[in-house]
């Protein structure tokens, strides 16, 4: 009997094939999500060359600060329009393209394209197109509507990076919820149909509840990715017109890199984190609860 | 018959705001200046100058390499780190593996942005800003691996175990399993995960101009937003030749291997 047995061997191949991503998790994550923590309570100007600890006095800047509250309801919004109109178009064209029609591997080519376009160069296009003498009024000029000039008013400025992330990303929601849409057993419809139930009481009873773990999925990716959404922003509106399109990753930016406020940009970081954990955690709950077929 | 007609209509009519944009972009980048807000699909006359300007203004050829040598080596770091560690959370039984798995599953809580300060300083404190290492180092082993970990471990786990038993049985040790007979299997979710990545690194735009200073060091991404006038404003058709020649490769590897695309996506959506 050797030291080396089968089992010890298999311990030791394990710990070196979780090595990289371990050690990688401390360093890059878990690390430098403790020293944010540490930032937050230090005042800390990287232009004045100042670091001096403060205690709780950021978050009290925080709490009081009137940009950071635009800034939580710009992201309110720019959160929930995204996910509603990104989850609730993504089925719509998945349901399409799963009815017996010739031609719809063209058709999801064409609405998967924007996913595979390079993020600012996307951004960039809309950017003209949304310019007020672009092709986006000039579409609403051939129906002779005056179109607005999108990205300088505050609620078309909303709705216009809300609708070029939703454009941008359909495609990808739509691949999922199709495959899904492919995994519900033919049987049940025909049994429903026996049953009298008409199309739109099976999508409600049978497609809705049998889809459920890929719309808690798509949904946990849309809204967590919502809260990272940067380029566009950027691009596109640079957080205005005022604060009507700063969201929380932008401010961060504003805060840490424009103004150069490090220790108050780590407090904004906390606050994301915070966030983003709660949401993430909240749905995870809601799994539990709602979705159908969880082993 | 007139409901396939109405199906039909509905998809082409959606489908206008999908393809329009990438239709305009590359047409748009073939008219003259003047036309730039005109209407029409087609350029009324056909020019390839804004192209060679692109290169005048900018180093675009090396911001073209640098984009895709840094996502070639995020993706090949990633599928290796990822298969790796999936694979032995998912199939090798060691003491504190659950809890050496919640360590690393917290990435998937922290967006990158959050930890971008200390990092900068990190980075910084090394000399390492303005240079490539941020851009590759962190995705590889940082947060962005997370979801790639996560999607080969859901992958390893649905794997039958007879096949690796039989292989045992052959005298394979551990390493050679994994090699041999695992990762092979596994090329549908290697095959996703490779997609998520370069996408994903293709598209990084916080991470470069927090760490990039020089126009030689840029990435595609920011190089595309440096088109600008002596006034600062957009030269618009000098962007969509950029933005063009940034977008139609990505497009085009899609449309030939599509079916491997979006059959490997679909599948990590389902298992995951």
């Amino acid at each position: 009997m050797t030291f080396w047995t089968y089992r010890r061997r298999d311990n030791l191949v394990g710990y070196l094939f979780v090595a990289p991503a371990l050690l990688g998790s401390l360093a890059f994550v878990l690390i430098p999500l403790g020293m944010v923590g540490w930032y937050s309570l230090n005042e800390w100007n990287v232009l004045g060359g100042t670091f001096e600890f403060i205690g709780t006095e950021n978050y009290e800047r925080l709490l009081a600060d009137e940009k950071l509250r635009e800034s939580l309801v710009a992201t309110a919004w720019f959160a929930t329009g995204l996910m509603v109109l990104n989850l609730s178009l993504a089925l719509l064209l998945a349901v399409l393209l799963n009815q017996k029609l010739r031609g719809t591997t063209l058709f999801r080519t064409l609405f998967f394209s924007p996913v595979l376009v390079s993020l600012v160069a996307w951004t960039l296009v809309w950017q003209l197109m949304l310019q007020p003498e672009g092709s986006v009024n000039g579409l609403l000029g051939l129906f002779g509507a005056d179109g607005p000039n999108w990205l300088r008013g505050e609620t078309t400025a909303m709705v216009s990076v809300v609708v070029v992330q939703v454009v941008k990303n359909a495609g990808l929601n739509m691949v999922l919820f199709l495959a899904a849409l492919q995994g519900v057993p033919a049987s049940l419809y025909e049994a429903a149909k026996i049953d009298g139930a008409g199309p739109w009481t099976r999508f409600l009873r049978i497609t809705i509840p049998l889809i459920s773990p890929t719309i808690l999925l798509t949904s946990i990716i849309t809204i967590v990715g919502s809260l990272q959404v940067f380029a566009q922003i950027a691009v596109l509106t640079q957080g205005g017109p005022g604060t009507s399109t700063t969201v929380l990753i932008y401010y961060l930016y504003q805060q840490a890199f424009q103004f150069h406020h490090f220790g108050y940009g780590a407090t904004i970081s906390v606050l994301l984190f915070v966030i983003v954990a709660a949401l993430t955690l909240l749905q995870w709950r809601m799994r539990r609860r709602w979705v159908l077929h969880e082993s | 018959m007139s409901r396939k007609v109405a199906l039909y209509g509905l998809l082409c009519l959606l489908c206008v705001p999908f393809v329009f944009p990438t239709w305009w972009m590359v047409t748009s980048s073939m008219k003259p200046i003047s036309e730039i807000f005109s209407e029409s699909l087609l350029p009324s006359e056909w020019t390839f100058s804004t192209y060679s300007q692109v290169f005048r203004m900018q180093p675009f050829g090396q911001q073209y390499w640098n984009s895709l040598y840094i996502a070639v080596i995020v993706t090949a770091g990633t599928m290796a780190v990822a298969a790796m560690a999936g694979y032995a959370f998912a199939r090798i039984r060691f003491p504190g593996q659950n809890a050496l798995f919640v360590v690393v599953l917290t990435g998937l809580l922290i967006p990158s942005e959050v930890t971008i300060v200390p990092l900068f300083r990190f980075f910084q404190s090394l000399g390492l800003t303005n240079t490539h290492w941020p851009l590759i180092i962190v995705p590889v082993l940082g947060a962005p691996c997370v979801l790639a970990i996560f999607i080969m471990r859901q992958f390893f786990l649905a794997l039958p175990p007879e096949l690796e038993e039989a292989a045992r049985m052959d005298g394979l040790g551990r390493a050679g399993i994994f090699c041999r007979v695992a990762l092979p299997l596994a090329r549908p979710a290697l095959g996703a995960v490779a997609i998520f990545t370069f996408l994903h690194s293709w598209n990084l735009y916080l991470e470069p101009i927090v760490y990039l200073s020089t126009p030689d060091m840029y990435t595609l991404p920011q190089a595309l937003t440096q088109f600008v006038d002596i006034y600062g404003g957009p030269m618009w058709n000098v962007q969509l030749a950029a933005a063009t020649m940034t977008a139609v490769p990505v497009l085009v590897v899609f449309v030939l291997a599509q079916r491997q695309f979006i059959e490997g996506l679909a599948h990590t959506g389902v298992k995951g």
